[in-house]
Protein backbone atom coordinates (compact mmCIF):
# COMPACT_ATOMS: atom_id res chain seq x y z
CA UNK A 1 0.00 0.00 0.00
CA UNK A 2 2.65 2.49 0.82
CA UNK A 3 4.39 2.76 -2.41
CA UNK A 4 0.65 3.28 -4.21
CA UNK A 5 0.43 6.64 -2.24
CA UNK A 6 1.37 9.55 -4.69
CA UNK A 7 3.85 12.13 -3.30
CA UNK A 8 3.41 15.17 -5.88
CA UNK A 9 1.04 17.07 -5.27
CA UNK A 10 2.52 17.93 -2.06
CA UNK A 11 4.32 20.13 -4.52
CA UNK A 12 0.80 22.05 -4.17
CA UNK A 13 0.97 22.50 -0.51
CA UNK A 14 5.18 23.86 -0.51
CA UNK A 15 3.36 26.39 -3.15
CA UNK A 16 1.47 27.92 -0.94
CA UNK A 17 3.73 27.88 1.72
CA UNK A 18 6.74 29.08 -0.71
CA UNK A 19 4.17 31.64 -2.15
CA UNK A 20 3.01 33.13 1.48
CA UNK A 21 6.32 32.96 2.78
CA UNK A 22 7.35 35.44 0.11
CA UNK A 23 4.44 37.68 0.10
CA UNK A 24 3.06 37.28 -3.68
CA UNK A 25 -0.55 37.77 -4.27
CA UNK A 26 -3.04 35.33 -2.03
CA UNK A 27 -5.01 35.19 -5.38
CA UNK A 28 -2.10 34.40 -7.41
CA UNK A 29 -0.59 31.98 -5.37
CA UNK A 30 -3.63 30.05 -5.02
CA UNK A 31 -4.55 29.91 -8.85
CA UNK A 32 -0.53 28.35 -8.74
CA UNK A 33 -1.08 26.40 -6.48
CA UNK A 34 -4.53 24.70 -8.02
CA UNK A 35 -2.74 24.70 -11.39
CA UNK A 36 0.60 22.72 -10.07
CA UNK A 37 -1.10 20.37 -7.76
CA UNK A 38 -3.51 19.61 -10.52
CA UNK A 39 -0.04 18.44 -12.66
CA UNK A 40 1.31 16.94 -9.87
CA UNK A 41 -1.90 14.36 -9.83
CA UNK A 42 -1.59 13.38 -13.21
CA UNK A 43 -4.46 15.71 -14.73
CA UNK A 44 -4.09 16.90 -18.15
CA UNK A 45 -4.42 20.85 -19.08
CA UNK A 46 -8.13 20.67 -19.64
CA UNK A 47 -8.92 19.15 -16.22
CA UNK A 48 -7.08 21.12 -14.27
CA UNK A 49 -9.08 24.14 -15.78
CA UNK A 50 -12.51 21.89 -15.05
CA UNK A 51 -11.42 20.70 -11.43
CA UNK A 52 -11.02 24.89 -11.03
CA UNK A 53 -14.18 25.57 -12.63
CA UNK A 54 -16.21 23.21 -10.65
CA UNK A 55 -14.67 23.99 -7.72
CA UNK A 56 -15.36 27.58 -7.67
CA UNK A 57 -18.80 27.28 -8.73
CA UNK A 58 -19.28 24.69 -6.05
CA UNK A 59 -18.47 27.19 -3.28
CA UNK A 60 -19.99 30.06 -4.56
CA UNK A 61 -21.99 30.12 -1.26
CA UNK A 62 -18.87 31.01 0.70
CA UNK A 63 -18.91 34.70 -0.62
CA UNK A 64 -22.35 35.88 0.06
CA UNK A 65 -21.92 35.98 3.82
CA UNK A 66 -19.22 38.76 3.08
CA UNK A 67 -21.08 40.39 0.19
CA UNK A 68 -24.53 40.34 0.41
CA UNK A 69 -24.85 42.57 4.20
CA UNK A 70 -22.45 45.39 2.56
CA UNK A 71 -25.78 47.08 1.06
CA UNK A 72 -27.38 47.83 4.33
CA UNK A 73 -24.19 48.49 6.28
CA UNK A 74 -22.60 50.67 3.70
CA UNK A 75 -26.25 53.19 3.34
CA UNK A 76 -25.97 53.15 7.62
CA UNK A 77 -22.61 53.86 7.56
CA UNK A 78 -23.00 57.28 5.52
CA UNK A 79 -25.92 57.80 8.25
CA UNK A 80 -23.88 57.58 10.72
CA UNK A 81 -23.77 54.28 12.35
CA UNK A 82 -20.54 53.98 13.34
CA UNK A 83 -20.85 57.01 14.88
CA UNK A 84 -23.97 56.08 16.60
CA UNK A 85 -21.96 53.36 18.45
CA UNK A 86 -19.32 54.95 19.87
CA UNK A 87 -22.00 57.55 20.72
CA UNK A 88 -24.19 54.90 22.35
CA UNK A 89 -21.10 53.01 24.27
CA UNK A 90 -19.97 56.60 25.66
CA UNK A 91 -22.96 56.68 27.69
CA UNK A 92 -22.13 53.31 29.59
CA UNK A 93 -19.18 54.51 32.31
CA UNK A 94 -17.85 51.65 33.18
CA UNK A 95 -16.91 50.00 29.83
CA UNK A 96 -13.79 49.23 28.82
CA UNK A 97 -12.13 47.83 25.19
CA UNK A 98 -11.25 44.75 27.88
CA UNK A 99 -14.58 44.41 29.42
CA UNK A 100 -16.68 45.08 25.88
CA UNK A 101 -14.95 42.02 23.89
CA UNK A 102 -15.25 39.81 27.24
CA UNK A 103 -18.91 40.30 26.91
CA UNK A 104 -19.38 40.22 23.50
CA UNK A 105 -17.40 37.03 23.43
CA UNK A 106 -19.29 35.52 25.88
CA UNK A 107 -22.51 36.26 24.37
CA UNK A 108 -21.12 34.45 20.98
CA UNK A 109 -19.90 31.88 22.23
CA UNK A 110 -23.09 30.99 24.07
CA UNK A 111 -25.60 32.25 21.02
CA UNK A 112 -23.44 30.02 19.00
CA UNK A 113 -23.34 27.12 21.09
CA UNK A 114 -27.29 26.92 20.71
CA UNK A 115 -27.11 27.40 17.43
CA UNK A 116 -27.35 30.98 16.38
CA UNK A 117 -24.32 31.23 14.46
CA UNK A 118 -26.03 34.07 12.41
CA UNK A 119 -25.67 36.74 15.78
CA UNK A 120 -22.07 37.97 14.59
CA UNK A 121 -20.29 38.03 11.73
CA UNK A 122 -17.62 40.49 11.00
CA UNK A 123 -19.24 42.98 7.71
CA UNK A 124 -22.34 43.08 9.94
CA UNK A 125 -21.48 43.50 13.49
CA UNK A 126 -17.74 43.79 14.09
CA UNK A 127 -16.80 46.33 11.48
CA UNK A 128 -19.96 48.35 11.75
CA UNK A 129 -20.89 48.09 15.98
CA UNK A 130 -17.95 46.12 17.90
CA UNK A 131 -14.48 47.87 16.77
CA UNK A 132 -15.75 51.26 16.48
CA UNK A 133 -17.26 50.72 20.53
CA UNK A 134 -13.93 49.24 21.58
CA UNK A 135 -12.62 52.31 20.29
CA UNK A 136 -15.12 54.43 21.41
CA UNK A 137 -14.45 53.16 25.38
CA UNK A 138 -10.80 53.26 24.90
CA UNK A 139 -11.31 57.30 23.82
CA UNK A 140 -13.62 58.01 26.15
CA UNK A 141 -10.93 56.77 28.64
CA UNK A 142 -8.04 58.07 27.56
CA UNK A 143 -8.54 60.83 25.09
CA UNK A 144 -7.06 60.72 21.23
CA UNK A 145 -5.69 57.27 20.03
CA UNK A 146 -2.72 56.56 18.31
CA UNK A 147 -3.35 54.58 14.88
CA UNK A 148 -0.80 51.65 16.21
CA UNK A 149 -4.01 51.15 19.23
CA UNK A 150 -6.93 51.68 16.68
CA UNK A 151 -5.40 49.07 14.58
CA UNK A 152 -4.79 46.97 17.53
CA UNK A 153 -8.39 47.34 19.23
CA UNK A 154 -9.72 46.52 15.94
CA UNK A 155 -7.91 42.95 15.56
CA UNK A 156 -8.92 41.91 19.05
CA UNK A 157 -12.76 42.96 17.86
CA UNK A 158 -12.49 40.02 15.04
CA UNK A 159 -10.03 37.89 16.66
CA UNK A 160 -13.06 37.86 19.90
CA UNK A 161 -15.50 37.48 17.33
CA UNK A 162 -13.84 34.36 15.50
CA UNK A 163 -12.93 32.62 18.93
CA UNK A 164 -16.50 33.05 20.55
CA UNK A 165 -17.79 31.71 17.19
CA UNK A 166 -15.43 29.00 16.55
CA UNK A 167 -15.62 27.34 20.46
CA UNK A 168 -19.43 28.08 20.53
CA UNK A 169 -20.69 26.56 17.41
CA UNK A 170 -18.94 22.73 18.00
CA UNK A 171 -21.31 22.40 21.03
CA UNK A 172 -23.97 22.74 19.06
CA UNK A 173 -25.53 19.28 18.50
CA UNK A 174 -26.97 19.86 15.01
CA UNK A 175 -23.70 21.60 13.68
CA UNK A 176 -22.46 20.59 10.53
CA UNK A 177 -19.28 19.47 12.15
CA UNK A 178 -20.54 17.24 14.62
CA UNK A 179 -22.07 15.39 11.75
CA UNK A 180 -19.20 15.93 9.39
CA UNK A 181 -17.43 13.80 12.65
CA UNK A 182 -19.96 11.12 13.18
CA UNK A 183 -20.31 10.06 9.43
CA UNK A 184 -16.72 9.66 9.60
CA UNK A 185 -15.90 7.79 12.47
CA UNK A 186 -18.94 5.54 11.54
CA UNK A 187 -17.40 5.23 8.00
CA UNK A 188 -14.17 3.98 10.25
CA UNK A 189 -15.90 1.90 11.96
CA UNK A 190 -16.71 3.44 14.97
CA UNK A 191 -20.08 4.40 16.39
CA UNK A 192 -20.39 7.65 18.30
CA UNK A 193 -23.25 9.38 19.32
CA UNK A 194 -23.75 13.49 18.17
CA UNK A 195 -24.36 14.26 21.78
CA UNK A 196 -21.57 12.77 22.99
CA UNK A 197 -19.41 14.52 20.55
CA UNK A 198 -21.16 17.77 21.50
CA UNK A 199 -21.26 17.14 25.47
CA UNK A 200 -16.67 16.66 25.33
CA UNK A 201 -16.94 19.84 23.20
CA UNK A 202 -17.57 21.44 26.25
CA UNK A 203 -14.04 21.52 28.61
CA UNK A 204 -11.97 23.22 25.43
CA UNK A 205 -14.89 25.50 25.07
CA UNK A 206 -14.37 26.79 28.42
CA UNK A 207 -10.77 26.78 28.10
CA UNK A 208 -10.82 28.85 25.35
CA UNK A 209 -13.28 31.46 26.73
CA UNK A 210 -10.58 31.25 29.89
CA UNK A 211 -7.43 32.29 27.85
CA UNK A 212 -9.44 34.37 25.55
CA UNK A 213 -11.47 36.37 28.13
CA UNK A 214 -7.64 36.68 30.03
CA UNK A 215 -5.97 38.32 26.84
CA UNK A 216 -8.93 40.83 26.80
CA UNK A 217 -8.56 41.65 30.85
CA UNK A 218 -5.00 42.00 30.26
CA UNK A 219 -5.56 44.35 27.19
CA UNK A 220 -7.04 46.53 29.57
CA UNK A 221 -4.47 46.33 31.76
CA UNK A 222 -2.01 47.27 28.75
CA UNK A 223 -3.77 50.34 27.64
CA UNK A 224 -3.82 51.32 30.83
CA UNK A 225 -0.22 51.59 31.38
CA UNK A 226 0.37 52.91 27.42
CA UNK A 227 -2.32 55.50 27.21
CA UNK A 228 -2.70 56.02 31.46
CA UNK A 229 -0.23 59.02 31.13
CA UNK A 230 -2.55 60.60 28.20
CA UNK A 231 -5.97 60.29 30.60
CA UNK A 232 -5.33 63.08 33.13
CA UNK A 233 -4.40 65.63 30.12
CA UNK A 234 -7.15 64.60 27.98
CA UNK A 235 -9.34 64.28 31.03
CA UNK A 236 -8.97 67.49 31.66
CA UNK A 237 -9.63 69.07 28.30
CA UNK A 238 -13.08 67.12 28.03
CA UNK A 239 -13.98 67.52 31.18
CA UNK A 240 -16.46 70.30 29.85
CA UNK A 241 -16.69 69.09 26.33
CA UNK A 242 -17.87 65.75 27.23
CA UNK A 243 -20.34 65.50 24.30
CA UNK A 244 -18.06 67.43 21.83
CA UNK A 245 -15.44 64.22 22.10
CA UNK A 246 -17.22 62.59 19.71
CA UNK A 247 -16.06 64.98 17.18
CA UNK A 248 -12.66 65.54 17.77
CA UNK A 249 -11.86 61.65 17.80
CA UNK A 250 -14.21 61.82 14.50
CA UNK A 251 -12.13 64.12 12.66
CA UNK A 252 -8.84 62.47 12.13
CA UNK A 253 -10.83 59.33 11.32
CA UNK A 254 -13.21 60.65 8.70
CA UNK A 255 -11.14 60.00 5.68
CA UNK A 256 -10.82 55.84 6.36
CA UNK A 257 -14.73 55.49 7.06
CA UNK B 1 -41.83 27.50 -5.61
CA UNK B 2 -38.92 27.22 -3.21
CA UNK B 3 -36.68 29.56 -2.27
CA UNK B 4 -32.84 28.50 -2.96
CA UNK B 5 -29.54 29.33 -2.76
CA UNK B 6 -29.38 30.08 -6.70
CA UNK B 7 -31.68 33.31 -5.76
CA UNK B 8 -29.39 34.48 -3.64
CA UNK B 9 -26.77 33.88 -6.36
CA UNK B 10 -28.80 35.90 -8.77
CA UNK B 11 -29.09 38.27 -6.50
CA UNK B 12 -25.32 39.14 -5.64
CA UNK B 13 -24.47 38.54 -9.50
CA UNK B 14 -27.08 41.48 -10.39
CA UNK B 15 -25.27 43.65 -7.51
CA UNK B 16 -21.96 43.15 -8.51
CA UNK B 17 -22.62 43.61 -12.37
CA UNK B 18 -24.19 47.48 -11.00
CA UNK B 19 -20.78 47.48 -9.32
CA UNK B 20 -18.33 46.43 -11.91
CA UNK B 21 -20.61 49.04 -14.42
CA UNK B 22 -20.21 51.61 -11.76
CA UNK B 23 -16.76 51.60 -11.75
CA UNK B 24 -16.11 50.79 -15.25
CA UNK B 25 -17.95 54.18 -15.81
CA UNK B 26 -15.69 56.32 -12.71
CA UNK B 27 -13.64 58.03 -14.82
CA UNK B 28 -11.93 59.33 -11.56
CA UNK B 29 -11.00 55.51 -10.95
CA UNK B 30 -7.52 54.84 -10.71
CA UNK B 31 -7.94 50.82 -12.56
CA UNK B 32 -11.48 51.11 -13.76
CA UNK B 33 -11.27 48.63 -16.60
CA UNK B 34 -8.93 46.07 -14.82
CA UNK B 35 -10.77 46.47 -11.38
CA UNK B 36 -14.42 47.08 -13.48
CA UNK B 37 -13.51 43.95 -15.47
CA UNK B 38 -12.57 41.78 -12.61
CA UNK B 39 -15.64 42.29 -10.67
CA UNK B 40 -18.02 42.24 -14.17
CA UNK B 41 -15.96 38.63 -14.46
CA UNK B 42 -17.30 37.63 -11.13
CA UNK B 43 -20.98 38.65 -11.52
CA UNK B 44 -20.45 36.48 -14.74
CA UNK B 45 -20.12 33.34 -12.62
CA UNK B 46 -22.42 34.50 -10.22
CA UNK B 47 -25.51 34.54 -13.20
CA UNK B 48 -24.55 32.10 -15.61
CA UNK B 49 -21.53 29.94 -13.77
CA UNK B 50 -23.71 26.82 -13.79
CA UNK B 51 -24.50 27.18 -17.48
CA UNK B 52 -20.74 27.37 -18.52
CA UNK B 53 -18.73 24.61 -19.40
CA UNK B 54 -16.79 23.92 -16.54
CA UNK B 55 -13.35 24.74 -18.33
CA UNK B 56 -14.37 27.96 -19.08
CA UNK B 57 -15.08 28.96 -15.78
CA UNK B 58 -11.45 27.89 -14.94
CA UNK B 59 -10.38 29.80 -17.69
CA UNK B 60 -12.67 33.03 -16.19
CA UNK B 61 -11.05 32.56 -13.18
CA UNK B 62 -7.94 32.27 -13.65
CA UNK B 63 -8.16 35.40 -15.75
CA UNK B 64 -9.66 36.79 -12.31
CA UNK B 65 -6.51 35.75 -10.23
CA UNK B 66 -4.37 37.47 -13.22
CA UNK B 67 -5.91 40.56 -13.01
CA UNK B 68 -6.01 40.58 -8.98
CA UNK B 69 -1.95 39.61 -8.91
CA UNK B 70 -0.87 42.07 -10.88
CA UNK B 71 -2.29 44.64 -8.87
CA UNK B 72 -5.42 45.72 -11.21
CA UNK B 73 -8.20 45.90 -8.89
CA UNK B 74 -7.23 48.61 -6.64
CA UNK B 75 -9.48 51.27 -4.73
CA UNK B 76 -10.69 54.56 -5.85
CA UNK B 77 -10.76 57.60 -3.30
CA UNK B 78 -13.70 56.67 -1.58
CA UNK B 79 -16.37 59.06 -1.58
CA UNK B 80 -18.28 59.61 2.25
CA UNK B 81 -20.04 62.55 4.36
CA UNK B 82 -18.28 64.83 6.14
CA UNK B 83 -17.84 64.23 9.12
CA UNK B 84 -20.15 66.69 11.18
CA UNK B 85 -23.26 65.33 8.80
CA UNK B 86 -22.68 61.96 9.94
CA UNK B 87 -22.55 63.10 13.35
CA UNK B 88 -25.48 64.72 13.06
CA UNK B 89 -27.37 62.09 11.52
CA UNK B 90 -26.26 59.46 14.12
CA UNK B 91 -27.49 62.09 16.95
CA UNK B 92 -31.13 62.92 14.88
CA UNK B 93 -31.68 59.25 14.05
CA UNK B 94 -30.52 57.58 17.61
CA UNK B 95 -30.71 54.18 18.28
CA UNK B 96 -32.99 53.49 15.10
CA UNK B 97 -29.69 53.44 13.37
CA UNK B 98 -29.13 49.77 14.95
CA UNK B 99 -32.44 48.23 13.62
CA UNK B 100 -31.68 47.69 10.49
CA UNK B 101 -27.96 46.14 11.41
CA UNK B 102 -29.87 44.06 14.06
CA UNK B 103 -32.76 42.62 11.74
CA UNK B 104 -30.25 40.60 9.61
CA UNK B 105 -29.13 38.62 12.49
CA UNK B 106 -32.87 38.41 14.04
CA UNK B 107 -34.26 37.58 10.56
CA UNK B 108 -31.27 34.31 9.95
CA UNK B 109 -32.58 33.29 13.19
CA UNK B 110 -36.24 33.41 13.15
CA UNK B 111 -36.19 31.81 9.68
CA UNK B 112 -33.60 29.01 11.02
CA UNK B 113 -36.22 28.25 13.24
CA UNK B 114 -39.50 28.77 11.83
CA UNK B 115 -38.27 27.12 8.29
CA UNK B 116 -39.63 23.66 9.08
CA UNK B 117 -42.90 24.77 9.39
CA UNK B 118 -42.71 27.19 6.60
CA UNK B 119 -44.67 24.84 3.98
CA UNK B 120 -47.04 25.24 1.32
CA UNK B 121 -49.43 22.31 -0.58
CA UNK B 122 -46.28 20.00 0.21
CA UNK B 123 -43.30 22.68 -1.11
CA UNK B 124 -40.78 23.63 1.75
CA UNK B 125 -41.14 27.70 0.95
CA UNK B 126 -37.22 27.66 2.02
CA UNK B 127 -34.50 25.30 0.79
CA UNK B 128 -34.03 22.88 3.86
CA UNK B 129 -30.42 22.35 2.79
CA UNK B 130 -29.90 26.08 3.29
CA UNK B 131 -32.13 27.59 5.87
CA UNK B 132 -29.44 29.15 7.37
CA UNK B 133 -27.89 31.07 4.44
CA UNK B 134 -31.26 31.60 2.76
CA UNK B 135 -32.83 33.48 5.85
CA UNK B 136 -29.13 35.32 6.28
CA UNK B 137 -29.94 36.61 2.81
CA UNK B 138 -33.19 37.29 3.08
CA UNK B 139 -32.45 39.62 6.26
CA UNK B 140 -30.17 41.40 3.93
CA UNK B 141 -33.07 42.35 1.77
CA UNK B 142 -35.34 43.41 4.26
CA UNK B 143 -32.69 45.08 6.39
CA UNK B 144 -32.00 47.17 3.26
CA UNK B 145 -35.65 47.88 2.98
CA UNK B 146 -35.49 49.34 6.94
CA UNK B 147 -32.66 50.86 6.30
CA UNK B 148 -33.78 53.08 3.12
CA UNK B 149 -37.19 54.11 5.41
CA UNK B 150 -35.56 55.03 8.27
CA UNK B 151 -32.69 56.80 6.90
CA UNK B 152 -35.09 58.45 3.64
CA UNK B 153 -32.57 57.11 1.21
CA UNK B 154 -32.70 55.28 -1.66
CA UNK B 155 -31.61 51.61 -2.63
CA UNK B 156 -29.27 53.39 -5.39
CA UNK B 157 -27.55 55.08 -3.04
CA UNK B 158 -26.98 52.10 -0.87
CA UNK B 159 -25.34 50.45 -4.48
CA UNK B 160 -22.75 53.47 -4.55
CA UNK B 161 -21.72 52.68 -0.74
CA UNK B 162 -21.71 48.82 -2.16
CA UNK B 163 -19.31 49.57 -4.47
CA UNK B 164 -17.57 51.60 -1.59
CA UNK B 165 -17.08 48.93 0.20
CA UNK B 166 -16.23 46.37 -2.45
CA UNK B 167 -13.45 48.75 -3.74
CA UNK B 168 -11.58 48.79 0.02
CA UNK B 169 -12.53 45.03 0.02
CA UNK B 170 -10.63 44.50 -3.54
CA UNK B 171 -10.00 41.04 -4.16
CA UNK B 172 -9.72 39.57 -0.61
CA UNK B 173 -13.40 39.25 -1.08
CA UNK B 174 -13.12 36.64 -3.42
CA UNK B 175 -10.06 35.03 -1.66
CA UNK B 176 -12.33 31.84 0.43
CA UNK B 177 -13.76 31.32 -2.06
CA UNK B 178 -10.70 30.89 -4.33
CA UNK B 179 -9.45 28.91 -1.54
CA UNK B 180 -11.98 26.80 -0.79
CA UNK B 181 -11.94 25.69 -4.43
CA UNK B 182 -8.19 25.07 -4.28
CA UNK B 183 -9.63 22.71 -0.82
CA UNK B 184 -11.62 20.76 -3.40
CA UNK B 185 -8.99 20.51 -6.14
CA UNK B 186 -6.20 19.12 -3.51
CA UNK B 187 -8.73 16.57 -2.30
CA UNK B 188 -9.39 15.38 -5.88
CA UNK B 189 -5.37 15.17 -6.20
CA UNK B 190 -5.01 13.19 -3.22
CA UNK B 191 -3.27 15.89 -1.18
CA UNK B 192 -4.60 14.54 1.85
CA UNK B 193 -3.80 10.91 1.60
CA UNK B 194 -0.25 12.29 0.80
CA UNK B 195 0.25 14.19 4.37
CA UNK B 196 -0.99 11.36 6.48
CA UNK B 197 1.24 8.80 4.68
CA UNK B 198 3.80 11.11 5.38
CA UNK B 199 3.03 11.61 9.42
CA UNK B 200 2.23 8.13 10.15
CA UNK B 201 5.39 6.92 8.10
CA UNK B 202 8.02 8.65 10.52
CA UNK B 203 6.67 9.52 13.40
CA UNK B 204 7.04 6.54 16.17
CA UNK B 205 3.66 6.23 18.38
CA UNK B 206 4.19 3.87 20.84
CA UNK B 207 3.77 6.30 23.15
CA UNK B 208 0.15 7.13 24.48
CA UNK B 209 1.26 10.99 24.73
CA UNK B 210 3.08 11.38 21.21
CA UNK B 211 0.25 9.76 19.93
CA UNK B 212 -1.83 12.44 21.93
CA UNK B 213 0.34 15.31 20.71
CA UNK B 214 0.42 14.30 17.12
CA UNK B 215 -3.19 13.98 16.80
CA UNK B 216 -3.84 17.17 18.39
CA UNK B 217 -0.77 19.29 17.11
CA UNK B 218 -1.15 17.58 13.36
CA UNK B 219 -5.02 18.76 12.96
CA UNK B 220 -3.94 22.05 13.81
CA UNK B 221 -0.69 21.80 11.27
CA UNK B 222 -2.89 20.17 8.84
CA UNK B 223 -5.45 22.95 9.41
CA UNK B 224 -2.97 25.80 8.93
CA UNK B 225 -1.95 24.51 5.63
CA UNK B 226 -6.01 23.42 4.31
CA UNK B 227 -7.42 26.62 5.94
CA UNK B 228 -10.15 24.44 7.03
CA UNK B 229 -10.18 21.75 9.54
CA UNK B 230 -13.33 19.79 8.26
CA UNK B 231 -10.73 18.68 5.40
CA UNK B 232 -7.64 17.82 8.51
CA UNK B 233 -10.11 16.14 10.18
CA UNK B 234 -10.58 12.90 8.13
CA UNK B 235 -7.27 12.85 7.46
CA UNK B 236 -5.90 12.60 10.80
CA UNK B 237 -8.77 11.04 11.68
CA UNK B 238 -8.20 8.31 9.33
CA UNK B 239 -4.67 8.58 9.85
CA UNK B 240 -3.73 8.29 13.44
CA UNK B 241 -7.08 8.93 15.76
CA UNK B 242 -8.91 5.48 14.64
CA UNK B 243 -6.10 2.97 14.27
CA UNK B 244 -3.60 4.53 17.17
CA UNK B 245 -5.51 6.68 19.66
CA UNK B 246 -8.74 4.33 19.56
CA UNK B 247 -7.24 1.04 18.00
CA UNK B 248 -4.31 1.18 20.23
CA UNK B 249 -4.68 3.33 23.39
CA UNK B 250 -8.77 2.76 23.42
CA UNK B 251 -9.57 6.68 23.70
CA UNK B 252 -12.83 7.85 24.42
CA UNK B 253 -14.05 8.14 20.49
CA UNK B 254 -16.45 11.46 20.93
CA UNK B 255 -13.85 12.75 22.87
CA UNK B 256 -11.64 12.24 19.97
CA UNK B 257 -13.29 13.66 17.68
CA UNK B 258 -14.41 16.73 19.68
CA UNK B 259 -10.99 17.86 21.06
CA UNK B 260 -9.49 16.77 17.77
CA UNK B 261 -12.00 19.39 15.66
CA UNK B 262 -11.43 22.11 18.05
CA UNK B 263 -7.49 21.33 17.73
CA UNK B 264 -8.66 22.35 14.41
CA UNK B 265 -9.84 25.41 15.03
CA UNK B 266 -6.50 26.37 16.75
CA UNK B 267 -5.16 25.83 13.48
CA UNK B 268 -7.41 28.21 11.98
CA UNK B 269 -7.56 31.17 14.12
CA UNK B 270 -3.25 30.54 13.19
CA UNK B 271 -3.60 30.50 9.23
CA UNK B 272 -3.76 32.86 6.19
CA UNK B 273 -5.41 30.44 4.43
CA UNK B 274 -9.06 30.77 6.49
CA UNK B 275 -9.30 34.05 4.54
CA UNK B 276 -13.03 34.25 5.52
CA UNK B 277 -12.21 34.52 9.26
CA UNK B 278 -8.66 36.06 8.97
CA UNK B 279 -7.78 37.79 5.96
CA UNK B 280 -11.24 39.16 5.32
CA UNK B 281 -11.88 41.30 8.41
CA UNK B 282 -8.59 42.85 8.45
CA UNK B 283 -9.54 44.15 4.28
CA UNK B 284 -12.87 45.16 6.04
CA UNK B 285 -11.43 46.98 9.23
CA UNK B 286 -8.85 48.67 6.87
CA UNK B 287 -5.43 47.48 8.58
CA UNK B 288 -2.40 48.31 7.15
CA UNK B 289 -1.41 44.80 7.98
CA UNK B 290 -2.54 42.11 6.64
CA UNK B 291 -1.99 39.48 9.06
CA UNK B 292 -2.60 41.90 12.19
CA UNK B 293 -5.91 39.59 13.00
CA UNK B 294 -3.69 36.50 12.61
CA UNK B 295 -1.04 37.98 15.51
CA UNK B 296 -3.73 38.62 17.74
CA UNK B 297 -5.11 35.14 18.07
CA UNK B 298 -1.84 33.07 18.03
CA UNK B 299 -1.53 33.25 21.74
CA UNK B 300 -5.15 32.53 22.36
CA UNK B 301 -4.90 29.80 19.71
CA UNK B 302 -1.53 28.20 20.88
CA UNK B 303 -2.65 28.07 25.03
CA UNK B 304 -6.43 26.36 23.82
CA UNK B 305 -3.94 23.81 21.75
CA UNK B 306 -2.26 23.31 24.93
CA UNK B 307 -5.34 22.70 26.74
CA UNK B 308 -6.55 20.07 24.49
CA UNK B 309 -3.64 18.47 24.40
CA UNK B 310 -4.00 17.86 28.04
CA UNK B 311 -7.57 17.72 28.58
CA UNK B 312 -7.67 14.41 25.83
CA UNK B 313 -4.39 13.08 27.96
CA UNK B 314 -6.33 13.32 31.44
CA UNK B 315 -10.04 12.68 30.28
CA UNK B 316 -9.59 10.44 27.38
CA UNK B 317 -8.86 7.10 28.59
Amino acid sequence: MQSTVNLWPLIGVAVIIAGFLLRFNPMLIVAAAAVVTGFAGGFPPGKILAAIGTGFIKTRNIPLIILLPLAVIGLLERHGLRERAQIWIGNIKAATAGRLLIVYLFVREITAAVGLTGLGGHPQMVRPLIAPMAEGATENRFGKLPDAIRYRLRAYSAATDNVGLFFGEDIFVAFGAIVLMVTLLKEAGVSVEPIHVAFWGIPTAICAFLIHGARLWLLDRKLERELGGARKVAGEANAAADRQTPQTRQARQGDDA
Amino acid sequence: MTLTLNWLFWLLGIVLLIVGGMIMMDREHPRRFTAGGFWLLYALIFLVGDLLPAEIVGVLVLAMALIAGLGGVTAAKPKVLALETRIASAKRLGNKLFVPALTIPAITVALTLAASHLVIGGTPLVDPKNVTLIGFGVGCVVALGIACVITRDSVGQSMKETRRLVDALSWAAVLPQMLGMLGLVFSDAGVGKAVAHVTTSYINMDVRFVAVVVYCVGMALFTIIMGNGFAAFPVMTGGVGVPVLVGVFHVNPAMMAAIGMFSGYCGTLMTPMAANFNMVPAALLELPDKNAVIRVQVPTALGILACNIVLLNVLGF
